[in-house]
């Protein structure tokens, strides 16, 4: 659905973006994790072009975007949601008036356009403040009706720049929760930035690392944690330090793991560590493994096998 | 002096006062809007950045501020005389008044459309909309509050202004002013004109402010 290549940004002698590649598959949200000043907000405003890149080029929904001349990338742009760190919203419009300004601009009639924000303001639980101005919101209300406008023309993707870096943890929670919904509801595509673990752990089905304007490692999250050395799963996922003779695994769609490990290798299982959380509705996390028993070779070849072997300390 | 000496005289000045400040308070608006919106928006990091475009207006714009409102009425003469046919009464008043004004309000608007957030402008781009449609549908909606507040400051000093008119013959309350007040030693009347200048300033500065009020929705 997004696939940015080759990006590269300078401003003057500040190298913002330093060829960064990305894939963001249809119906995915995608998360790009990074201390501020990596590059991750500039390539999130290089995915709509409001910053144009150097060098590279942007695809958003089979339209190479840096290929667009001004009015093609305006039209383009109406299909691609957004939504502000701090909200971004016209605070001379009451809720329902913003939410009606991206069909303005695709220049929806009167009726539809009426329609259609009553529509999107239901869908974000805000039905009854359309006639409020955002200074009488709360800023969770505020981002739904960011979320609202960014939707009401239908795009096919949402961008998300630190959408919920502003709000108290509890309304974090909330607006997560809307967005994950929307993702399942409407098929929506989410790429979303942030400096946030928990924003990652909470909504992401796929995640990347950026540093220093480069993606340091992306994939999708159950990969990631398979993977030995990976500095997102370690950061997703922090262990203590290792113990010697145990093993770390990664834990994913297998649920019964530990249970299918003893019945078949004839071994004992001991937990020493365990970070195991929901990601995007399911359980995921590592787990540091004592086993032990006449199997435990075996075992732990099995575990190297499929996969899930993240670490051995013998 | 008596009272109904002075009203007849009171009411011509201030009916006087009101149309060159009416006037030019309206071609004012009429151009000092888009030049402030020009200002704003040849910006480096304006809406359609044109900094040669920006250098030059900036640089009349300040020429015009730079200039004695009672030099530039005389320097503007010529000016005058081409739009109006003539260079002396009420009407040619408002030429030099609106040159003058121009300036000042076009300023005032550059700094309230500078208030408008710079992510305001972005989440509109964002949304496909165009550079028109930014101005008219975000920019100024935004700024409103501050450029009728910028408004309201240039109307006072309109008012200020066409008290020098008397010059070229405009008339107004700081003519007679100057005319009974300070020429013929009428001290009654001088005291009354500065007390209706007074109310009249008070009278516009709240107006002004109570319709930013209402407005701001911030």
């Amino acid at each position: 659905m997004i696939t940015v290549s080759g990006l590269r940004k300078a401003y003057g002698d500040v190298v913002a973006l330093d060829g960064v590649d990305l894939h963001v598959g249809k119906g995915e949200v995608f998360g790009v994790l990074g201390r501020s000043g990596a590059g991750k907000s500039t390539l999130l405003r290089c995915v709509n072009l409001l910053e144009r890149p150097d060098e590279g080029t942007v695809t958003v929904d089979g339209r190479e975007l840096t290929a667009l001349g001004a009015a093609d990338l305006r039209r383009a742009r109406q299909r691609i949601g957004m939504i502000h760190q701090h909200f971004a919203l016209l605070s001379s419009r009451t809720v329902a008036g913003n939410v009606a300004f991206p069909l303005e601009v695709m220049g929806v009639g009167r009726a539809a356009r009426a329609r259609r924000v009553a529509e999107m303001l239901d869908l974000v639980g805000l039905a009854d403040r359309a006639g409020a101005y955002p200074a009488q919101l709360s800023g969770g209300q505020k981002q739904r009706v960011g979320i609202a406008r960014a939707l009401a023309a239908e795009p096919s993707v949402l961008l998300s720049d630190e959408a919920t870096s502003a709000l108290d943890p509890a309304t974090t929670q909330s607006i997560l929760a809307l967005l994950r919904r929307l993702n399942r509801e409407l098929g929506l595509t989410i790429l979303l930035i942030t400096h946030e673990m928990d924003v990652i752990k909470a909504v992401c089905d796929s995640a990347a690392i950026m540093s220093d304007g480069r993606i340091v490692e992306a994939g999708p999250i159950p990969d990631l944690l398979a993977t030995p050395g990976s500095r997102l799963a370690a950061e997703l996922f922090p262990l203590p330090p290792a113990e010697p003779g145990t093993v770390t695994v990664a834990l994913g769609a297998d649920r019964a793991l530990l249970s299918r490990l003893t019945r078949t290798h004839d071994v004992d299982v001991a937990i020493a560590a365990g970070a195991v959380e929901h990601v995007a509705g399911a359980p995921a996390g590592r787990l540091r493994l004592r086993i032990t028993g006449p199997g435990a070779a075996d075992a732990v070849a099995d575990l190297r096998k499929r996969g899930l072997l993240v670490e051995e300390d013998a | 002096m008596t009272w109904s000496e002075m009203s007849p005289l009171l009411w011509e000045a201030t009916g006087q006062t009101a149309v060159m400040v009416g006037w030019s308070t309206l071609f004012t608006v009429l151009f000092g809007l888009p030049l402030g919106v020009c200002l704003a928006g040849a910006d480096r990091d304006g809406l359609f950045p044109a900094p040669a475009v920006r250098r030059v207006l900036g640089l009349v714009v300040n020429i015009g501020r730079s200039l004695p409102f009672i030099v530039l009425m005389i320097a503007v003469i010529p000016v005058t005389r081409a739009i109006t046919g003539t260079t002396i009464g009420t009407a040619a008043a408002v030429v030099p008044l609106t040159i003058g004004a121009v300036p000042f309000y076009a300023r005032l608007v550059e700094t309230a459309l500078r208030e408008v957030g710079r992510d305001v402008v972005q989440a509109a781009e964002a949304m496909g909309a165009g550079r028109v449609r930014i101005v008219t549908r975000v920019l100024l909606p935004e700024a409103l509050p501050g450029l009728v507040a910028g408004l309201t400051v240039t109307v006072v000093t309109l008012i200020s202004y066409s008290a020098m008119a008397g010059v070229i013959g405009g008339g107004g309350l700081g003519d007679l002013a100057v005319r009974y007040g300070y020429q013929r030693f009428e001290t009654t009347l001088m005291i009354v004109t500065v007390a209706v200048l007074v109310v009249v300033v008070q009278l516009a500065q709240t107006l002004g402010d109570a319709v930013a009020r209402r407005l701001s929705h911030r």
